[in-house]
């Protein structure tokens, strides 16, 4: 009985020292930080501005890599991770593509397939349209789509956020919006500026400089309620100032997820330390600086509380993308 | 006169030890990341990207855009000595630079190839300095059609229709399409002609065809002809240098047009490799010696270069003016402004205005500094040719599988490289012409999603490509460059059977 006893509370204690051994593992060689975008665009920002923060503040041993893989709508990076099953060393930074990219082209690769790590921050969309446009709101623009003027919404690929907003709001409004896919975010706002198109649906990183510089301007932001930045961007506007989409009459709204997943088949201690990093990268400077020049509405999650966000957020993009006729055959 | 005041304050900053030193580290990195195949401008600036995020910006940005310079001067080294375009803005540069370093000549094509990118960089710095905001509005007329048109032209301006092979230009013209349609397509977002094969998502890269096509294929030759370089007796001294530029005003008109087309598609932004193709067609279609270009001519070396340097110089403009990137590597620059806390745009010339002419002032000093670096070097590459095949060719193998390699970090990129070693090796023998290919893979899919762009957002009417003076005249130019060969063929006709007609009477 005694020995029996002995061997428990050993046994016990090698557990416990075995717990806090693992909880500290770190990495041993270089972290990649996979990009499912090319080089220049949101997302790889963001992976850049962590990376920055990680290297100025010694937050890890090994340093930290960018690696962009843009092909297929980020397909090829998801396929990619999902063959790096168990490599601790890999991240992947995710968007609504997540969801969206197996979902239209039928690629055999879903988040499951993942660990989802924390996500970071959500990304917020706005409509906008060139400056010197007759609409003054969303609901003039819905207005001249009614009246059978054709009405183009330009944004970033086929079948994505842009062009899933863009249905939505003709759906809802009941008129024919033409949605013109362009290859990113930055080529949509130089064709909203040169008048190309009548509105976008850019994120705020992709349409300031252009409404700085007076050749755009956003008629209202589509999420439930207003952000929180109140530095003026213009001379006359911050961006607490935009009315959301709800007060001029349009119910959709629509906000990005901005998270870190890991390849599958890694351990509880590994993930951690790495929630654990990201936790230290919320509060560097250097984060704070990129979230209020992006407009990004701060929203870490991480643990239980993401994969809900994140086994609802997919249900709701399946569904609309089923109504909308997105999904693959 | 402002701007000159500006470019003067801008020279001070530039103009520190230190910033100096980040020029000559920058141009020689570059050359290394030129040279590599598979390793170009975009990826060395993002490798470098994140040593700078403690430097100041003025010193961050000058140490890329010297990487940035020196990859554009030594994408033209493996083109000319090799017959392997280093970068895929040098691929036209081989079509007369390699005969060049065939027939003893590499010294002078080389030459030929570094100023060349000097004069068309210094157009673009110029450009950039005294018309900045007047040709950032003109991009913004830029719409679908118009980018289709300036496509269009670029293919209609180098391809043409030739008197001969035309059937075969055709064919290889329809290869080159079909490969820059697999992959995900950008408009319908479906995936085309991938056969569920995570390789095939990506398509097929530019570069590692082009490393096939032109580097492994033309070892093959090299290997069936008597492995050996005929370069052998390359003449290899500095005073051919002066003896190069000593002709070089003879070209004065076809410098002054490629650069002018240069200029055009690096601010539309056709970017660099179209410019180099059609800076090449157009040198062709109205040189005196345009019948022996592909021979080693020396017009076939100035015109892609000028075109290619002044294009890309010229699409840093657009990155700086309205923060859009006019090509791959500025979008990286771009990021970079961001994360040193600049925001990119038209007002980043008036809040930061000394980073700005800095900048500027770093270009005129960033070629000079670049261009002397790579004249000096030119013995040094020329001497490479003295190396017996049987030594050199192993070594141009691997370097072309790294490259290939290097790509997309993917195994079977390898094998599509050697894959497509055999096809150029077969279009050889069969006389078939690879560039049509090569510039179908390159601009097929952009122009593609342009032409459905402008008919998606004009309901469905191919008027669109005749609703505005500008689309409209690009068109027009386009359609008489193609038809022109035909054109003249009739009229030279047309007056022979008058000058028969009369003697007969």
């Amino acid at each position: 009985m005694e020995i029996k006893g002995l061997t428990l509370v050993v046994s016990a204690c090698a557990l416990s020292i075995c717990g806090t051994a693992s909880a500290a593992w770190e990495p041993t060689k270089p972290i990649e930080i996979v990009v499912p975008f090319a080089p220049g665009g949101a997302s790889d920002q963001m992976a850049r501005t962590i990376q920055g923060a990680i290297t100025k503040n010694n937050l890890t041993k090994t340093p930290v890599i960018v690696v962009n893989k843009p092909a297929a709508a980020g397909g090829e990076a998801m396929l990619e991770i999902k063959a790096a099953k168990g490599d601790a060393h890999k991240l992947l930074t995710t968007s609504s593509g997540l969801y969206m990219t197996p979902l239209s082209s039928k690629l055999p690769v879903s988040w499951r397939d993942f660990t989802p790590v924390a996500m970071l921050a959500q990304d917020e969309f706005l409509l906008w349209t060139y400056n010197d446009a007759p609409y003054k709101t969303a609901a003039d623009l819905m207005a001249a789509a009614k009246t059978g003027q054709n009405i183009r919404i330009g944004g970033a690929g086929s079948k994505r956020e842009d062009h899933l907003i863009t249905w939505a709001l003709g759906d809802e409004a009941a008129a024919k919006i033409t949605y013109i896919p362009y290859a990113g975010g930055g080529p949509t706002s130089v064709q909203l500026a040169g008048k190309h198109i009548e509105g976008s649906t850019g994120n705020p990183s992709e349409e300031i400089a252009s409404w700085r510089a007076g050749n755009a301007r956003p008629l209202c932001l589509l999420s439930p309620k207003r952000m929180a930045y109140k530095e003026k961007i213009t001379d006359t506007t911050a961006w607490s100032d935009i009315p959301i989409c709800a007060e001029q009459g349009i119910k959709f709204t629509y906000n990005m997820l901005r998270g870190m997943f890991m390849p599958g088949g890694v351990s509880n201690e590994q993930r951690d330390f790495y929630v654990d990093l990201f936790k230290k990268v919320q509060d560097t400077a250097e984060w704070k600086e990129y979230l209020a020049r992006t407009a990004l509405l701060p929203d870490f999650r991480s643990g239980a509380a993401f994969v809900e966000f994140l086994t609802v957020d997919e249900q709701r993009h399946k569904d609309l993308m089923d109504k909308a006729g997105f999904l693959a055959r | 006169m402002e701007n000159l005041n500006d470019l003067l304050n801008g020279f001070y900053v530039a103009l520190s030890f230190k910033n100096i030193g980040f020029m000559i580290i920058g141009v020689l990195l570059g050359i290394v990341v030129g040279v590599l195949p598979g390793l170009g401008g975009p990826n060395g600036v993002a490798i470098l990207l994140p040593l700078t995020f403690g430097m100041e910006p003025v010193s961050a940005i000058i140490l890329l855009t010297s990487l940035y310079w020196g990859a554009l001067f030594g994408g033209a080294i493996t083109s000319i000595l090799f017959n392997i375009p280093g970068e895929a803005w040098s691929v036209a540069t081989t079509f007369d630079g390699y005969p060049m370093a065939q027939q003893g000549r590499a010294a002078e094509a080389l030459t030929l190839a570094f100023t060349a990118s000097f004069i068309g960089a210094l157009a673009g710095v110029i450009l950039i300095t005294f018309v900045a905001p007047l040709v950032a509005s003109f991009a913004l007329k830029f719409g679908p059609a118009e980018y289709f048109a300036v496509f269009f032209l670029t293919f209609c301006s180098f391809i043409g229709l030739g008197k001969d092979k035309r059937s075969k230009i055709l064919v290889s013209l329809c290869i080159g399409f079909l490969l820059a349609a697999v992959g995900l397509d950008s408009v319908s977002g479906d995936l085309r002609m991938t056969f569920d094969n995570p390789q095939l998502l990506r398509g097929f890269d530019f570069l590692v065809v082009v490393i096939g096509l032109f580097g492994v294929s033309e070892i093959l030759v090299t290997m069936e002809e008597g492995l050996a370089f005929k370069g052998k007796k390359a003449a290899i001294d500095l005073k051919v240098v002066l003896k190069t530029w000593a002709s070089l005003p003879k070209y004065w008109l076809t410098l002054i047009r490629s650069s002018l087309v240069g200029l055009w598609m690096g601010v539309t932004p056709g970017g660099a490799i179209a410019a180099s193709f059609m800076g090449y067609g157009l040198a062709k279609r109205f040189s005196p010696n345009g019948d022996k270009f592909g021979t080693g001519e020396t017009e076939g070396v100035l015109a892609p270069e000028t075109s290619a340097h002044a294009a890309g110089t010229a699409a840093l403009l657009p990155m700086l003016a309205l923060g859009i990137p006019g090509s791959a590597t500025a979008a990286v620059l771009l990021g970079g402004l961001l994360i040193w806390g600049l925001q990119p745009g038209p007002l980043l010339f008036v809040e930061q205005k000394s980073f700005v002419w800095g900048l500027i002032a770093s270009m005129y000093l960033g070629n000079i500094v670049g261009l002397i670096i790579v004249l000096a070097t030119v013995p040094l590459f020329a001497a490479i040719l003295r190396i017996p095949f049987s030594v050199v060719a192993p070594i141009i193998l691997i370097i072309c599988a790294i490259g290939a390699y290097t790509v997309r970090n993917s195994g079977f990129d390898i094998w599509e490289m050697v894959i497509f070693g055999i096809i150029g090796y077969i279009f050889k023998k069969l006389d078939y012409p690879i560039a049509p290919l090569v510039l179908a893979i390159v601009l097929g899919d952009r122009t593609e999603s342009s032409f459905r762009q402008a008919i998606l957002g004009y309901e469905g009417s191919l008027s669109v490509f005749w609703s505005n003076g500008l689309v409209g005249s690009l068109m027009v130019i386009a359609l008489l460059l193609l038809f022109w060969p035909i054109v003249t063929e009739q009229i030279a006709a047309l007056r022979r059977r008058r000058a028969s007609a009369s003697s007969a009477s």
